[in-house]
């Protein structure tokens, strides 16, 4: 029965000693714990009291709540919280434009590299811009606070203005980066490089070799 | 040196032109200023110098063609044109790359785009950020800095390109009084370099003293093309919607209310 917490619990571990080591510790936690929250609760409610069992521990009214329920739920909670603090530590310690520059290293076009940076670092712009347009449409007098409809209402204006606008920028943009030979075609030397010792390298092959390894044991049906 | 012979342009799905019959000469070292009022066609012109137009925007030449250095441009790519003349836009933000975490890395962009090497690309970005006296920005985030300042590293990052040309549409538009006197003060120690500058303008103060030359475009044709000093005290100018410097302005002031201008300094 131990089974099931075993590898979920030890990638919990790893991550919590990653997240030490990167300094996120206390932002990942919290932000696992808010995002997988919701989500535990449903499945929490849902299978402690509605999974057959034969150990009932407790009823209430017409629900038992079993062992197995709670071994089900718990068995959930610790793979949940095993992916939102990978994903977390992740997103939390990794920088995107490293993360597409080097992509573009191994390989990737200039132009896709380029795409998806910008569209990475377009949210915040688009964010801040929306506010901005916000701010001056209620300085003349237009409704974005107050009930949820009156807000829905007071942001379709500000769709027009955001989105117009971040079209007159690309157009702006693609003659700017034009003017700084974007459209050559050809492999670039890029700036700066990731450190990559050897030992990096070792890890990240096995982990590529335990995901393979894992899913065969489990088609396989060995796990 | 740049010039244009003859040219008209026609944007794409229109069948009149904008500009028409355009003769301009771009010599090294050679600031000139580009006036006219509203749609009279400067950042038009503006594109058709570097060849974004109709290169990268459409539209066609109805007449004449770009020549570099000797060399006639039609049919060119475009990142040919990149290494021979920039441009630059009035607005700092939408001229950033969005790509990049820092002022060094923006600059550094063209250069790597033109596939140098790594130590070619450094060099230059560093020689850039010096010659427009920004290496103190270098490690700031790009769109976290001021319009002036921002300005000036979009015109680093284009003459890392070490274009002998630059072509710069309104390039104070949207800066304070400060950031237009550090532009200004930027162009003219580039032309002293030998880069030649055209600089579409309203501000005629700004022209006044920056260049040598002065073209007044008016309805998409040259109206009028000369030295600075004479073309700033033009009196058809008002009629072409361009604002008179303020000390021509100041002089006629006070010619009219009958002082004698020599008792009069700026
Ligand atoms: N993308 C476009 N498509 C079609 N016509 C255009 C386009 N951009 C400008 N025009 C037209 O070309 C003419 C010249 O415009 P242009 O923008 O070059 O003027 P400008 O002198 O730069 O004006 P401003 O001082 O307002 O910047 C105008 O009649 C304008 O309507
Ligand atoms: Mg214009």
């Amino acid at each position: 029965m131990l089974g099931g917490y075993l590898g979920p619990t030890a990638i919990i571990a790893v991550m919590l000693v990653l997240a030490v080591r990167g300094g996120v510790l206390g932002t990942i936690v919290r932000a696992s714990l808010l995002l997988t929250l919701p989500i535990a609760i449903s499945v929490v409610l849902v299978s402690v009291f509605t999974r057959a069992g034969t150990t009932v521990l407790l009823q209430i009214g017409p629900f038992d709540a079993t062992l197995e329920g709670v071994d089900f739920a718990g068995q959930t909670l610790v793979r949940l919280f095993a992916i939102s603090l990978s994903i977390g530590l992740f997103v939390l310690t990794t920088d995107p434009r490293a993360l597409v520059f080097d992509l573009e290293r191994r390989g990737l076009s200039p132009r896709a590299a380029f795409v998806a940076v910008a569209t990475i670092e377009a949210v915040p712009t688009l964010v801040e811009r929306a506010a901005v347009i916000g701010e001056s449409q209620r300085a003349r007098g237009l409704d974005t606070e107050g009930s949820l409809r009156a807000r829905l209402r007071g942001l379709l204006p500000l769709v027009g203005p955001v989105i117009l606008g971040s079209l007159t920028d690309v157009e702006e943009r693609s003659l700017a980066l034009e003017s700084r030979a974007f459209s050559r075609p050809g492999r670039r030397h890029l700036l700066w490089s990731m450190p990559d010792e050897s030992w990096q390298r070792a890890v990240r092959w096995a982990l590529g070799a335990t995901l393979v390894l894992a899913i065969v044991a489990r088609i396989t049906g060995r796990l | 040196m740049l010039s244009l012979r003859g040219v008209g342009y026609r944007y794409a799905g229109y069948s009149t032109p904008v500009l028409h019959d355009i003769d301009l000469t771009l010599a090294d070292g050679e600031i000139v200023g580009l006036v006219g009022a509203n749609e009279s066609g400067k950042s038009t012109l503006c594109l058709v110098t570097c060849g974004l137009a109709p290169g990268s925007i459409g539209g066609a030449l109805t007449g004449g063609g770009l020549v570099i250095d000797g060399e006639p441009m039609a049919g060119k790519p475009l990142h040919e044109f990149s290494t021979r003349v920039g441009i630059g836009f009035q607005n700092p933000i939408t001229q950033l790359s969005g790509v990049t975490g820092s002022v060094f890395e923006e600059v550094a962009l063209g250069p790597m785009n033109l596939g140098l090497t790594q130590r070619d690309t450094v060099e230059r970005t560093k020689e850039a950020l010096a010659t427009l006296g920004i290496e103190h920005l270098a490690e700031r985030e790009p769109r976290r800095i001021s319009g002036g300042q921002g300005q000036l590293v979009v015109i680093a990052s284009l003459l890392a390109m070490r274009p002998p040309h630059l072509v710069l549409d309104e390039p104070t538009a949207q800066l304070d009084p400060e950031g237009t006197r550090l532009v200004g003060e930027a162009l003219r120690g580039l032309a002293a370099n030998g880069t030649a500058l055209l600089v579409a303008e309203h501000k005629t103060d700004l022209l006044d003293g920056l260049c040598r030359r002065v073209i007044v475009l008016e309805e998409g044709r040259i109206v009028l093309d000369g030295p600075a000093g004479a073309v700033l005290e033009d009196e058809r100018l008002i009629d072409w919607g361009v604002d008179l410097p303020a000390r021509v302005r100041l002089a006629r002031a006070t010619a009219a209310a009958g002082i004698d201008p020599t008792m009069v300094s700026v």
